[in-house]
């Protein structure tokens, strides 16, 4: 109990995750955006200007380091654009909400072991100055070996899961640039034509 | 002019007393400096009757992977249209839409201190359009194919050109360097494809194209098509099967074994070893048109190289390995690692005596080449005593200067064809004869 109160006094651990996790899985924009309407997700504080008709990329998630999309809904969109643009949505989401919790769990349980550690060596977490101590790449070493074994099948999932969502929107990306590229095709056709 | 210049140094004059600000709640980040730097590098220009602000990109350094700093995602290129409102000068004066304010009060919910209007115009301006253009186009391809590691192979690959014990053809060889350099371009294209997650969680890969939005991976996975294809196609067609089909073999090889096992097992690293050792097998086909047994020696030095290089390198980047699931011997089996690091190093020294045996070299190459050879050995011994960072940074930064000099000084001891027809040499003799025959 003291244990885990001194973590979250001292390294500022991941209580903020938790909140964090809960307003960015939505990220990306709501599926039920009217179409033309401005753009907006949840949480992330940033609108893009009216008239861009293209997605936009933020900065990297602080937690996930994943770039979050605020993708671009078309007034006309064909139902293959929407298959598109919904996959893209839920990958993003997985993935998001996949490195988040891995990504805090990763320094959760690093400040576990250096405290831990630093115990065991009589040490306080932070020495006479008020710098936070730090174990060595050394000692650190036994850390990302068990913490790698650990995580390893939750890693092989998810590689499994990136690879189909991978190649499923990129397939789909093309199939929609084909369909594009026909449209485009027919008009010029038809404008020719008149 | 005047109206430019007004507007960029009302936005500078705004700008470092957010950063100020940001610093004293920053810790251990050097972003002042960073930030001030980023700035001088803004310039306006005119571009189409818009009057955009530019930033001049930051050249692409050599991976540093040791860089001990905590590297900031600065857009290396940023290009915003001056708003004629600025919206830090005007927060609330706006006619505030329900979006607006919501932004406002979730931007002051957030942990970032100082007045939400600042936090928000900041992040704001991090968000880019996903918009290609034209003009940045040859930077993002050059920086998805990795285009100094392709130079790097396809140097590799003329070295093995160039030690074939046949007259050299000019043309051959800029065929089979072409065909390497775009085989080698569409295998990293699709390595970053399949890797767009994992290089996000890592700080030595964060700032690569795919990973930055900067192209889509449609556009990835053509670009790579329309490399390998033409590629494989002229080492086939214009120099011949043999090295098209290894070049094919490799980019297999790389994108379908090396990339998916580096999150399986530790033997992505021998597999990795294979990949780098084929190029040079390439020029050697592509000069003679097969495999013989200096083809493989030379494939043999450049596998042995890969493992001081590698082991060296990832030793320092163990964390973002741990972290992003990438199974390497560095975490997993660390002393493994330093043995086989060494183990090669020797090996080093062994193959280069074998050359002069199978008759590439002269006998003065084991001599010449046995002080780096030495000199990387011993620090592939330290390495192995010490295993520090120390270490591994200094047996890195050899081992990239160690390749280019030890294929320097083997090509300079090359044995000419020349002497080998004089010692009657069966090789060398039979290319002079077959020479004098087809020649009108």
């Amino acid at each position: 109990m003291a244990a885990t109160r001194a973590l979250r006094a001292g390294g500022g651990g991941c209580c903020c995750c938790h909140r964090r996790l809960l307003s960015s899985s939505s990220a990306g924009g709501s599926p039920t955006a009217e179409r033309g309407e401005r753009r907006e997700s949840a949480g992330l504080g940033f609108s893009p200007p009216a008239h861009s008709r293209n997605d936009w990329i933020g900065p990297p998630d602080k937690h996930s380091n994943l770039r979050p999309v605020i993708f671009y809904v078309p007034p006309k969109e064909s139902p293959l654009e929407r298959r598109l643009r919904e996959a893209r949505q839920e990958a993003q989401a997985c993935d998001q909400h996949f490195w988040a919790r891995h990504n805090c769990a990763f320094r959760q349980e690093k400040e576990e072991f250096i405290y831990s550690r630093l115990k065991a060596k009589g040490l306080e977490m932070r020495d006479e100055t008020g710098q936070k101590a730090t174990l060595n790449a050394e000692e650190m070493a036994d850390f990302y070996k068990d913490f790698l074994s650990k995580n390893f099948r939750k890693h092989m999932q998810y590689n499994r899961d990136w690879y189909k969502r991978n190649f499923t929107i990129t397939f789909l990306m093309g199939q929609v640039a084909l369909a594009r590229a026909l449209r485009w095709l027919r008009w010029k056709k038809k404008n020719v034509g008149n | 002019g005047l109206f430019v210049w007004h507007l960029k140094n009302t936005g500078i004059r705004q700008i470092p007393c957010q950063f100020v600000h940001l610093c004293r709640v920053a810790n251990d980040r050097l972003i002042t400096f960073q930030y001030f730097n980023f700035l001088k590098r803004m310039y306006v220009t005119q571009y189409n009757k818009d009057l955009s602000q530019r930033a001049k990109p930051k050249s692409d350094s050599v991976a540093s992977p040791f860089r001990e700093l905590q590297q900031l995602d600065q857009e290396k290129k940023v290009i915003h249209k001056i708003r004629p409102i600025s919206p830090v000068h005007q927060p609330l004066s706006e006619t505030s839409s329900r979006n607006e304010l919501r932004e406002i009060k979730s931007a002051a919910e957030t942990e970032d201190s100082g007045p939400p209007v600042r936090a928000e115009s900041k992040e704001d301006r991090q968000w880019k359009e996903m918009k290609l253009r034209l003009d940045d186009l040859p930077g993002i391809l050059a920086r998805l194919s990795k285009i100094k590691l392709t130079a790097l192979v396809v140097s590799t690959a003329s070295a093995g050109f160039a030690m074939a014990p046949v007259p050299f053809d000019l043309t051959c060889f800029l065929l089979a360097s072409l065909g390497t350099g775009l085989a080698s371009c569409a295998a990293n294209s699709i390595n970053q494809f399949f890797e767009v997650p994992f290089d996000s969680n890592m700080n030595r890969t964060k700032n690569r194209p795919l990973v930055r939005g900067q192209i889509s991976p449609l556009l990835a996975v053509c670009f790579a098509a329309s490399c390998g294809v033409p590629g494989i196609a002229l080492l086939t067609l214009g120099v011949n099967p043999l090295t098209g089909a290894l070049g094919a073999f490799n980019i297999f090889l790389y994108t379908c074994c090396y990339t998916p096992m580096k999150r399986m097992s530790i033997a992505n690293t021998w597999v990795g070893a294979v990949v780098g050792a084929i190029p040079p097998v390439m020029g050697w086909t592509a000069a003679t048109g097969s495999l013989d047994a200096g083809a493989l020696l030379l494939g043999g030095i450049l596998y042995s190289w890969q493992f001081p290089h590698f082991n060296a390198l990832s030793w320092g980047l163990r964390e973002d390995y741990s972290r992003g699931g990438y199974c390497m011997m560095s975490v997993t089996h660390p002393g493994l690692c330093r043995r086989v690091a060494l183990r090669h190093c020797l090996a080093l020294i062994g193959l280069s005596t074998v050359a002069p045996v199978l008759d590439i070299t002269t006998w003065t190459f084991p001599v010449i080449s046995l002080p780096i050879n030495l000199y990387i050995s011993y620090l592939g011994f330290r390495f192995y005593r010490d295993a520090d960072r120390s270490s591994s940074r200094k047996l890195f930064f050899c081992s990239l200067w160690h390749l280019p000099m030890l294929l320097l000084v083997m090509f300079t001891c090359k044995k000419s064809l020349l002497e080998k027809e004089d010692k009657g040499d069966l090789l060398g003799g039979n290319h002079g004869r077959a020479m004098e025959i087809t020649l009108p």
